[in-house]
Formats: C-alpha cells, sequence, structure tokens
C-alpha cells in the first residue's frame, strides 16, 4: 500500500447529502492506512472548505453552540487536511470556475486552486480513482 | 476484464431510486463473465439489506457470485441490526471499502 494514491472527485455542497460524510470517511480511512489521497472538489463541493462558516445554536431545543456542538465541513476538511498534511498527504483542490461562481473563494489553508485538467493528471497519476457525483 | 475487480459502491435507497437494478444486473453480467465483482451498500442504500426488505435485489447478486457488503455505519445509524439482514450480507467498515477500492486493478463505481 505505501506510495499508493487514491483520487477522489465530490461535488455536492455542504450540508445537503450523506455522500460528504461518505467521502471524508473514505479519506480518514486511506490516510489512516497510509495512503496518499487527492480530492477535486466540484461544483457545490467547493464550498466545503468556506472560512467564514460557523457553528450555531439551536433555538428550537434551546442549546448554546457549545452545547449544540455543530460541526461544521470546513473543520472537518481542516481535520482532514491536518492528518494527510506530510505523508501520506492530502492534496485538496477546489474548482477555481465553480469557486468564483459561487464567490467561495475564502477557504481554509491547505485547499488549492485548480480545474478539470488537474483532476484528469491527478487521477492518471493514482492508483485508483472514485467519482462521487451529486443524484 | 481480465484480472480487474469491479466494486459498486450503491449508496441508493431502493424504495426512492427505481434504477438501483442497474447496479445489480451490471454487478450480476460482470460477475458472469468471470470478474470478481463487489456490491458495498452505504447510506440509505442498506435499507435493501434487510431481509424483510420487498423486491430486494440482494438474493441475486449473492445467486450471481457478488460479494455483498454492507457499512456497519450507514446500519447503525438506522437501526438495523445483524439479525434483521438478509443471508449473505456482511457488515463491514468503511476501512474494507478502501481496502478494495485502493487495491491495483481495482474499478470503483458510485452509484
Amino acid at each position: 500500500m505505501a506510495n499508493h494514491t487514491l483520487t477522489l472527485a465530490i461535488m455536492d455542497a455542504p450540508y445537503e447529502a450523506a455522500a460528504s460524510t461518505t467521502a471524508f470517511r473514505i479519506i480518514e480511512s486511506a490516510l489512516r492506512k497510509g495512503v496518499n489521497v487527492n480530492v477535486f472538489a466540484y461544483e457545490g463541493a467547493v464550498s466545503l472548505t468556506m472560512k467564514d462558516q460557523a457553528p450555531h445554536a439551536n433555538p428550537v431545543k434551546g442549546t448554546s453552540v457549545e452545547e449544540e456542538e455543530h460541526p461544521t465541513t470546513k473543520d472537518l476538511v481542516a481535520a482532514l487536511i491536518a492528518l494527510g498534511q506530510a505523508s501520506p498527504k492530502l492534496t485538496w483542490v477546489n474548482c477555481g470556475l465553480c469557486v468564483d461562481e459561487r464567490g467561495a473563494g475564502h477557504w481554509i489553508d491547505g485547499v488549492k486552486r485548480g480545474g478539470p485538467a488537474d483532476f484528469f493528471k491527478m487521477a492518471s497519476e493514482s492508483g485508483n480513482t472514485l467519482v462521487i457525483p451529486t443524484r | 476484464m481480465a484480472g480487474e475487480h469491479y466494486v459498486f459502491i450503491e449508496s441508493r435507497d431502493p424504495f426512492d431510486s427505481a434504477d438501483t437494478g442497474f447496479v445489480s444486473d451490471t454487478a450480476a453480467a460482470l460477475r458472469q463473465r468471470g470478474a470478481p465483482v463487489t456490491v458495498f451498500f452505504v447510506q440509505n442504500g442498506v435499507l435493501t439489506t434487510r431481509a424483510a426488505a420487498r423486491g430486494s435485489q440482494i438474493p441475486r447478486l449473492t445467486a450471481a457470485g457478488v460479494t455483498v457488503l454492507a457499512d456497519d455505519f450507514s446500519l447503525r445509524e438506522r437501526g438495523i441490526d445483524a439479525r434483521e439482514m438478509a443471508r449473505g450480507v456482511r457488515a463491514t467498515p468503511i476501512d474494507a471499502l478502501v481496502d478494495l477500492i485502493t487495491e491495483p486493478g481495482t474499478k470503483a463505481i458510485w452509484h
């Protein structure tokens, strides 16, 4: 498994699809197994890394921000980037045109801007590729 | 096709997605042609792994010799107990899927 690389393409926007959680679980598992991971975030998935995401309280339940422990996708991705900062390596590329469309350019550290050509290159150089499309 | 292992990841609820039969049809056909095939059910896809689920594709898959796995996290989220599951389905952690899709020669297809 050493030096193996898995490339994922993801497309779902945050807080909308169970597939985002599954993708995070796959990425974490692969990194813990020593597999390098490339992620190409396309369309709505570029918003997963938006830095201004904030956890919120729940006035319906009367819980505070601390009690709610609301997970944000930018924190989940940041944790994955920290896990994959050296070897194995997590490379996270946001589709630049998708970012511009959404005004989603203010993102967390460790994320790069790219395009479909980067996805093609990453997939070509990886042992395996998994595309997780929107429904 | 020689040497290739096909891994289908079925995430869709069979009760609201009429096209889930596509995965079973393709998996069974590939298996019939001699390729190793695994279907990994995840998210609402695990609803079909219950023995009591109407119109489940599981008997067809197992009869065809397809390996059938179900994500244990998705099963727990939906309160599906191992005793409720159809024969031939094995609950596994996501690590098992990662092992499969990082093997050389594996083609992973998400549905």
